[in-house]
């Protein structure tokens, strides 16, 4: 049997970026909070903020590491499978890489650097801007890479010549139809990730009776934050479907396995789109429910996956329920955000222990919901890489399918060594708690990543 | 420009010049947190792996930097070099790749775990598969890509050549060089001392390969063979060997008379020196032996919106990696650096 190129990289892409979304979902919302309780611990000379600012910034520095090393794979990725796409796109797509890295990645880097080994060297302001540089670092990333992901989905302020495309106005390239409405939803999504997962081990403290004050401090501002933020992704995502719909209709109308456009479009609750016979089976359905929502009117008409031939359209079962499960998580998060602002409001949120042990539980709500978001969106484009510029099928470099095969398993096997042990470390690290890194660490220099010893860091790198 | 030589001459040329500059950045730094992960396992024990790693933990994330600007730098300039030369070298790049994310992953996870054995194993097998792939990259690209219609025509094993591989064995001692005279610079103790007489032995590995690469470069091609020896280029361009023998020289006393600083930067200028040799066997050449700068170029306009961005970002990039080598100065002595 041939291995087929064309899907073993496809594979290989979705596998690698995948894992990669993982740690940059987490990061971009870490480095925020973590310069944040810096400001605070400034501004009031609070111990606690200080501790746990610290703890936090041990794990971010195994996340970040694992990003790091994810991340340089992608950008080579480009060249080994989709050589064809770097030719017909990279004179569009190839700067927005570059800026990235020359505005961002560089900052990040170094001055992690300074937030991880430089508390003893440099004055508290300083360690503490370091943490901001790199949270505006990670978010100034998010810029970059989201503009050129969103010039693949709606793809602007080009010319296509002889097939290729050329830059013609620069600021069209980067602010294209889809970039503002993208970008606002994936930073968004990522500080809510991270806020679940403060708000995860903060609670998984209070039920556990351990660092109950850091764990206090965690929810509250956890629940404060996401009590906001939660609800506003409703109206992102509202905002940003709109746009979705005006300039990628086929991708709306798998998202709501909407076959027919000639009539009002029903919200599916549940269904099994059936690509073959063009219909769903097992519906249960809220009647003319996706019309309202898109159009706002009750008979309003949308555009129908039949108006277009079958190759034209995306892989209808994969998106419809990965938009499923987003928006599930979605609602959720407004409801566990909400109801916790209520307890807190209430002064019951202590001792309310069912929802303390449901939260300690949904850490990985966030992770789940912006991988869900992202197959949405980038199998709601296919048959497309850019679309309506070049096909996915057409884009892939001239390698033969079991070398990608061969090195698809390798990839298989290094993440799942990396992230297993990488998960490990980062539980052990919670389990120790933010008090226990303090007491262990006697030069209160805790500034080390991950360091069971917490000695003297900064005599480790070099002052004598 | 109607006569002369226009933008699609120049610009090509200097985006050759940013990214040979962002790759020997790369070289220099990386190569030198590789050279910890390669000298790894001649430490004595955990204390001094300890020690070793702290000399480099707050700049290797800055250093491996250089490689996604090298790469993107490729992508964005060079769009067609990029398509083809990424293909070509497909496993060895991803071994590359999964090298460094074992090497990475190992200065975070080596300082959290109870057994410290495996990721120091993932360290030091890191680091020497990353470096030996780089080297095979190299040799690859030196030894010729076969292109047809633009597009790369080979199998997925071109690569695989003795002098490839002698390629990637120069870059493992190259790199180890460039460790051992970093620690003579930055370790204290016996741990700077080693480096010492580590960097001796890996001075007369480099220049053996160097050598042997230098002589079978030009007798495997033609046109590189007529670039070096052809008159009057001859004239102009003995210095460099000359010039890199004297560099060899002198690091070998330094070494000797027990300088700290100098035999690092001494290393450096070895390995700038090997570069130009590079650079003068196959410039225009981006793709030996068809595709040239001007060939592989993308268009002007995406050229000079990258262009500005770099000349202003740059410098302040520069700015700040100076900022924490100063910030970080000074020797680790041994037990200061165990996490």
């Amino acid at each position: 049997m041939e291995l087929d190129p064309v899907m073993l990289a496809r594979l290989q892409f979705a596998f690698t970026i995948i894992f990669h979304i993982i740690f940059p979902s987490f990061t971009i919302g870490l480095s925020a909070y973590i310069a944040t309780l810096g400001a605070m611990w400034l501004r009031t000379g609070t111990e606690r903020y200080h501790l746990l600012m610290r703890f936090w910034t041990k794990i971010f520095a195994v996340s970040f590491a694992m990003g790091v090393v994810s991340g340089i794979v992608l950008s080579y990725q480009f060249g080994t499978n989709w050589s064809r796409f770097s030719v017909v796109v990279g004179n569009v797509i190839g700067p927005l890489i570059g800026y990235e890295v020359l505005t961002a990645f560089f900052l990040e880097a170094t001055f992690l650097g300074i937030l991880l080994f430089g508390f003893n060297r440099v004055p508290d302001w300083l360690y503490v801007l370091s943490a901001a540089i790199v949270a505006v670092g990670t978010a100034i990333s998010a810029f970059w890479i989201l503009s050129a992901n969103s010039w693949m989905q709606t793809p602007a302020g080009h010319e296509i010549r002889n097939g290729v495309a050329y830059p013609v106005d620069w600021i069209a390239v980067v602010f294209n139809p889809s970039f503002p409405y993208r970008f606002a939803h994936m930073l968004n999504a990522a500080y809510l990730t991270t806020g679940f997962v403060v708000l995860a081990v903060g609670a998984r403290y209070l039920v556990a009776g351990t660092h109950v004050e850091q764990g206090r401090t965690m929810v509250r501002m956890a629940i404060g934050l996401m009590a906001v933020l939660a609800p506003l992704q409703l109206v992102i995502g509202d905002q940003h479907g709109l746009n979705t719909l005006e300039h990628q209709p086929i991708k709306v109308a798998a998202m709501e396995a909407h076959w027919d456009g000639s009539k009002p479009g029903d919200f599916h609750i549940f269904a099994w789109p059936d690509e073959k016979a063009e219909t769903n089976r097992f519906a249960i359905s809220i009647p003319r429910g996706s019309s309202l929502i898109l159009t706002h009117k009750v008979d309003g008409l949308f555009p129908g996956l039949k108006s277009v031939p079958p190759q034209d359209r995306p892989p209808v079962v994969t998106v419809f329920f990965a938009f499923r499960i987003m928006l599930g998580i979605g609602f959720f998060m407004i409801a566990a955000a909400l109801f916790g602002a209520f307890l807190w409001w209430r002064g019951r949120l202590d001792d309310t222990r069912w929802y303390l042990r449901i939260v300690s539980q949904t850490w990985w709500t966030g992770f789940v919901a912006v991988i869900a978001g992202w197959v949405v969106t980038e199998s709601g484009r296919q048959p497309w890489i850019a679309q309506g510029i070049l096909r996915t099928a057409d884009a892939t470099s001239p390698v033969p399918g079991a070398t990608i095969a061969g090195t698809l398993a390798l990839f298989v096997v290094t993440y799942g060594i990396i992230f297993s042990m990488g998960i490990y470390y980062i539980n052990r690290l919670i389990n120790r708690g933010p008090q226990g890194s303090a007491v262990s660490d006697d030069s209160g220099t805790a500034n080390n990543p991950l360091s069971a010893a917490q000695h003297a860091t900064r005599d480790a790198i070099g002052t004598r | 420009m109607a006569a002369g030589l226009g933008m699609e001459w120049y610009l090509p040329v200097i985006w050759a010049a940013l990214i040979g500059t962002a790759v020997s950045l790369y070289v220099i730094l990386d190569g030198f947190d590789l050279g910890i992960g390669i000298l790894f396992p001649f430490a004595r024990d955990d204390r001094e792996r300890d020690q070793m790693m702290a000399t480099v933990k707050p700049f290797w994330d800055g250093n491996e930097t250089w490689l996604v600007l090298g790469g993107g730098g490729l992508f964005v300039a060079f769009p067609h070099a990029y398509a083809v030369i990424m293909p070509a070298l497909y496993l060895p790049v991803i071994v590359m790749l999964l090298g460094l994310i074992f090497r990475g992953v190992a200065f975070e996870f080596r300082s959290v775990t109870d057994n410290k054995g495996k990721w120091n194993l993932a360290f030091t097998a890191g680091s020497v598969i990353a470096a030996f792939s780089q080297g095979v990259i190299l040799g690859g690209m030196i030894q010729g890509i076969t292109i047809e219609n633009g597009a790369y025509a080979g199998g997925s094993f071109d690569w695989a050549t003795p002098f490839a591989a002698l390629c990637g064995l120069a870059l493992v001692s190259g790199y180890g060089l460039l460790g051992a005279t970093w620690l003579t610079m930055k370790a204290d103790g016996p741990v700077g001392r080693r480096g010492r007489s580590q960097a001796k032995l890996l001075l007369l590995a480099v220049l053996v390969f160097m050598g042997i690469v230098s002589l079978w470069t030009p007798l495997m091609s033609e046109r590189i063979f007529a670039r070096w020896f052809s008159l009057p280029n001859f004239y102009y361009l003995w210095p460099v060997p000359a010039v890199t023998g004297l560099v060899a020289l002198a690091l070998w006393r330094w070494l000797e008379t027990g300088r700290e600083i100098l035999p690092f930067f001494a290393s450096i200028v070895l390995f700038l020196l090997g570069y130009l040799g590079i650079v003068i066997s196959n410039f225009p050449y981006l793709v030996p032996p068809s595709l040239t700068v001007w060939d592989a170029a993308a268009v002007p306009a995406s050229q000079i919106f990258m262009l500005i961005g770099t000349l202003v970002l740059l410098p302040v990039i520069l700015g700040y990696t100076a900022m924490i080598y100063w910030l970080f100065r000074g020797k680790v002595a041994e037990g200061e650096g165990y996490h």
